[in-house]
C-alpha cells in the first residue's frame, strides 16, 4: 500500500493530516480539482468510506469545497490556506520547543540551537 | 433495509462441539467488514451459514431480509477457504463454467484482473502454483456483481505485493451498496481497508465496531487490540 499509517490514531485523522499538508505545502494549486474519492482511496490503499469521512472533515475547515455533481476543489481563497499553514507551522514549532525544553534548554539556548541548525543548512 | 446480514440467536452445534452459540449480529450495507478471530473460533461456520452450506441448529440468519436460499445465493459471492477450482480445466474454461452458474458475472472485470496479474488464461489450473490458483479463485469471486461477498481467508497464500494488489482490487471493484466480509487473521494487512470489525471467539461475538472508533477509543490499532484480547 502506498501510504503508511501509525497505529495510535484513527486512519481518517491521518488521511486528513496528510491531505491538508499536501494542500498547504503547495502540491495542490489553489482552485485546482481534487481526485475523486475512490481514486484517492485507491492511492492511499484505504476504504473509500474512510476517505469520504476524511474529506468531509477537511471540508469543514473551508480549505476544500464541493461543486455539486463535479467533485471537490481546493479553495481559491489563499487566506484560508495561509492561515492553516501558519497554524501548522506554529504547532510544529511548539512541538519542537517542548521537545528541546525537556532537555533543559532555555529560550536563548533554543534560539541559538535554531540559528546553528539553519547555518548548517538544516 | 439497511442490513445485508442479520443474525438473531444464531447457533450451530456439531455433534459434540458448539461452533456458534447464539450470536446476534447486524452487518450494514456498503461496508467492508473484517471477521476476526483465532483458529477454530467460528469464522468459517458463520460464513457457511450465510451462504447456505450449513443450516443453523437454532436461531436464524437473514440475507438482505430473506432467509438463506436460492434467492440469497444469487446475491452472495463466496470464496471458500479451500481450493474449489476444477483442476483439469484451463483458466478460460473455469471462467466460462463459473459464468454459466452466475448471471451477474462480469467478463470484462475478470479479464482486466487476469491481465493485471499476468495470468495466462490458456493454462490448465493444475499447472498453476498454489498462489496463482488462489488469485484465479479470488478473481472469479470478485468478478460477480454481488451484494454480499464472503471471503474466507482470501490473502493467506499470496506474496505481499499480490496481497496489496488484491486489497486494491477489493476496494476498487466493489460497488458502494455491496458489502464485503473478509475472514482473516492477517489483520495488519487488511486493517486500513476495513470499515468495521467483528471479533469472534469460542462461538461468541466479543467485540463489534468501526475501525476508526476502536482506534480512537483504544489509542491502538485493531491488530494490537486483537493481540491483547486473544493473548495466548
Amino acid at each position: 500500500m502506498s501510504w503508511s499509517f501509525s497505529n495510535d490514531k484513527p486512519i481518517f485523522q491521518q488521511l486528513e493530516e496528510r491531505i491538508v499538508l499536501e494542500i498547504i505545502s503547495g502540491r495542490y494549486e489553489p482552485g485546482s480539482k481534487l481526485e475523486p474519492v475512490r481514486e484517492l482511496a485507491m492511492t492511499a490503499g484505504v476504504n473509500p468510506n474512510t476517505m469520504q469521512r476524511a474529506l468531509a472533515d477537511i471540508e469543514n475547515t473551508g480549505i476544500i469545497y464541493t461543486k455539486r455533481g463535479d467533485g471537490r476543489y481546493i479553495t481559491e481563497n489563499t487566506e484560508i490556506i495561509n492561515e492553516i499553514r501558519n497554524r501548522y507551522v506554529l504547532k510544529k514549532t511548539e512541538d519542537f520547543i517542548a521537545s528541546v525544553k525537556a532537555l533543559g534548554l532555555d529560550e536563548d539556548g533554543i534560539v541559538k540551537a535554531v540559528r546553528e541548525a539553519l547555518k548548517q543548512g538544516g | 433495509m439497511d442490513n445485508i446480514m442479520e443474525c438473531t440467536g444464531l447457533s450451530k452445534i456439531y455433534k459434540n462441539a458448539v461452533a456458534l452459540s447464539g450470536i446476534n449480529l447486524q452487518i450494514k450495507k456498503g461496508r467492508i467488514v473484517g471477521l476476526l478471530g483465532p483458529n477454530g473460533s467460528g469464522k468459517t461456520t458463520l460464513i457457511k451459514l450465510a451462504n447456505g452450506l450449513l443450516t443453523p441448529t437454532m436461531g436464524n440468519i437473514l440475507i438482505d431480509g430473506m432467509p438463506v436460499g436460492v434467492e440469497t445465493k444469487k446475491i452472495v459471492s463466496y470464496l471458500p477457504d479451500h481450493n474449489f477450482l476444477t483442476q483439469w480445466m484451463t483458466v478460460d474454461q473455469m471462467i466460462n463454467y463459473f459464468s454459466d452458474f452466475y448471471a451477474d458475472f462480469n467478463f470484462e472485470r475478470a479479464d482486466a484482473m487476469l491481465k493485471n496479474l499476468g495470468i495466462d488464461r490458456t493454462k490448465k489450473i493444475k499447472t498453476l502454483s498454489k498462489g496463482t490458483q488462489e488469485k484465479v479463485a479470488l478473481i472469479l469471486v470478485m468478478s460477480r456483481e454481488a451484494q454480499l461477498y464472503l471471503l474466507d481467508e482470501p490473502i493467506a497464500g499470496v506474496d505481499p505485493a499480490t496481497r496489496d494488489y488484491i486489497l486494491r482490487t477489493i476496494i476498487s471493484n466493489y460497488n458502494e451498496d455491496a458489502t464485503i466480509i473478509i475472514s482473516t487473521h492477517l489483520i495488519s494487512d487488511v486493517e486500513q481497508i476495513l470499515s468495521d470489525v467483528v471479533f469472534i471467539n469460542n462461538g461468541n461475538v466479543v467485540l463489534c465496531g468501526s475501525v476508526d472508533d476502536i482506534r480512537q477509543r483504544e489509542g491502538k490499532s485493531v491488530d494490537e487490540l486483537f493481540r491483547e484480547v486473544f493473548r495466548c
